[in-house]
């Protein structure tokens, strides 16, 4: 009885998680009059669904948008990844100069609200020539002071005696970085993969800030401006199958990876 | 150079070569840029080029008489406020459920809660966007229950602002609470509910007496990032409501930084904006301290 009432509540309660995903996806397929007649999709009407709205998509950049948002997710995971673990790695097995002082600039840093930056940050991008451009987005957001705490705190288990062995086999330093090092924090370096593809795939502010013509437009702020068309206030479909074609790429990405994604995300917390 | 001195080059500038790039990169577009947003709050700015010195004049100003600022304090406190109080129970209620002995489907009803947390704030912004129109399908789902056509003004009605951006950051949110709550539930000794059980315990008390001491850390993380992220909201009203919302209902701190900064081009009063929210948010980790230390001296 209690484990059929704890079952009931458990399922109603994904029934609401997911009926905007539903919603979503209804609305994408279907017209207008069909979408304000039923709200979802009674049996008897699916030789309704269309695949009008995406077709009408093609007057809209959004082909565009979704190529740029990949190009720029990725070109920043790669990089993000790569400079975080080389300099966690630094910080974590190694000893020189100055060391202490990066820590202290670094914990001061991560307290701050990204937002506190922006004034700066875009003053520099100004004198820099560098507004309307993606050098604007990809070089700033290339450091991550999470990144290379995440990366310090995985590489301070790797035991010496395994990078001194590595030594006397010959290895330079930075074949210790990509042979023994990388292989080692693994796990971590997935799950940090997809959270830096994820943050910048939605990555809203500072792009709207920097980036002014259209075709330089990522995903979010192109449909931000879709969303606010007078045109598409009554037919919504539209802007329904734009957003499912913004979401889906990352759905895929992480439905593949879910099961060590999400306890990968949350072990880190109850260590910490 | 010989083969030796070269060995030994590269492995003393080893460690300076693998944190430079990191180390220039956040120099010069992170450090500069926050010292030059220090800089700029004491000026008034037209756009990035002209700025002129006026002491604590913004600050000044933002604190005593911008009626606006003071409005988007208090929309971001009680929007902060309100989500906490109610994701945190949320959260940590599905946990309960979904850790308790023979639920199955465990792992479908983990993603089904969870995966609303891969789409962004924007992303979710545009979604409620379209179904919190009049016509819209919440309305219509709501009709269409009740059996008469009811239009609830969600995105217009000043009294409906809060309790909209709510839900769409409450769908957010959730499920990435649970997961949380859910690997500190499994990190709890069962032997300490098993001495409970022995000692007559009842559900009550276990969960007063050993479930929480034992995910205080991960309450308080998660108390912590949320009234973090709390103060920092922007994408999702600001796209849920095309702006600032009926009566400027909706706008936020960083909302109104964006549009100081960004829209009426005063980057010295965006700047000043910064600053203070950095107060807020050192006033909250300072509270945390505090009840960490309390805490201690009680457990002491």
């Amino acid at each position: 009885m209690r484990k059929a009432a704890i079952h009931f509540l458990l399922t109603l309660t994904a029934i609401i998680a997911v009926l905007p995903f539903f919603w979503l996806i209804c609305a994408a397929f279907k017209n207008p009059q069909d979408l304000a007649g039923s709200t979802f999709v009674p049996w008897n009407h699916l030789n309704q669904l269309t695949l009008d709205n995406f077709r009408a998509l093609a007057d809209q950049p959004v082909g565009r948008w979704l190529v740029n948002s990949i190009f720029l997710a990725s070109v920043h995971t790669v990089l993000v990844v790569t400079l975080s673990s080389l300099g966690g790695f630094a910080l974590a097995k190694y000893q020189f100069r100055g060391k202490g002082l990066i820590a202290v600039i670094m914990l001061i840093t991560i307290l701050m609200p990204s937002q506190v930056f922006l004034p700066g940050s875009y003053e520099l991008m100004y004198h820099l020539h560098w507004l309307d451009s993606y050098w604007a987005i990809i070089v700033p957001g290339s450091v991550s002071v999470l990144g290379i705490f995440l990366f310090r705190q995985a590489m301070r288990e790797l035991p010496d005696e395994l990078l001194q062995c590595g030594r006397l086999d010959g290895c330079s330093e930075a074949r210790l970085w990509w042979e023994i090092a990388l292989p080692v924090v693994r796990p971590m370096i997935a799950a940090y993969t997809l959270l830096s593809f994820l943050s910048e795939w939605n990555s809203f502010l500072w792009p709207q800030v920097i980036l002014q013509s259209e075709s330089k437009f990522t995903l979010p702020i192109g449909l931000n401006n879709l969303n606010g068309l007078p045109q598409f206030q009554h037919s919504y479909g539209i802007v329904m199958a734009a957003t499912l074609i913004s979401i889906l790429p990352v759905a895929v990405f992480f439905f593949a990876l879910q099961g060590d994604f999400i306890s990968g995300l949350a072990s880190g917390a109850v260590k910490g | 150079m010989t083969r030796q001195g070269w060995w030994k080059f590269q492995a003393r500038a080893a460690p300076y070569l693998f944190v430079s790039p990191f180390l220039i990169i956040f120099t010069v577009f992170l450090l500069y840029p926050l010292s030059r947003s220090f800089y700029l709050s004491f000026h008034r700015t037209v756009g990035p080029g002209h700025q002129m010195f006026i002491g604590l004049g913004n600050y000044r100003f933002l604190l005593r008489h911008d009626l606006l600022f003071g409005l988007a304090v208090l929309n971001t406190a009680i929007y902060t406020v309100a989500f906490l109080l109610l994701q945190i129970p949320i959260s940590l209620g599905l946990a309960l459920l979904l850790s308790g002995r023979g639920v199955r489907l465990k792992s479908v009803f983990r993603f089904s809660f969870f995966s609303s947390y891969l789409v962004g704030q924007v992303f979710v912004g545009v979604i409620f966007f379209q179904f919190f129109s009049p016509g819209g399908l919440v309305n219509q789902t709501i009709s269409a229950l009740l059996g008469r056509r009811i239009v609830i003004g969600w995105l217009s009605n000043p009294a409906m602002v809060l309790p909209s951006v709510l839900i769409a950051g409450l769908w957010l949110a959730t499920g990435y609470g649970m997961v949380y709550f859910q690997a500190a539930l499994q990190a709890v000794d069962p032997e300490l509910y098993e001495a409970a059980h022995v000692d007559g315990a009842g559900r009550c008390r276990r969960f007063l007496h050993v479930t929480l001491p034992g995910i205080r850390h991960v309450l308080v993380y998660m108390i912590l990032i949320g009234a973090i992220g709390g103060f920092q909201l922007f994408e999702l009203p600001f796209v849920l409501l095309q702006g600032a919302g009926p009566g400027g209902r909706g706008i936020t701190i960083v909302m109104y930084l964006f549009i100081m900064g960004f829209n009426a081009g005063d980057l010295g009063y965006a700047s000043a904006i910064g600053w203070l929210l950095v107060a807020m948010l050192l006033i909250i980790f300072a509270a945390r301290l505090r009840f960490f230390r309390t805490h201690q001296e009680m457990t002491a």
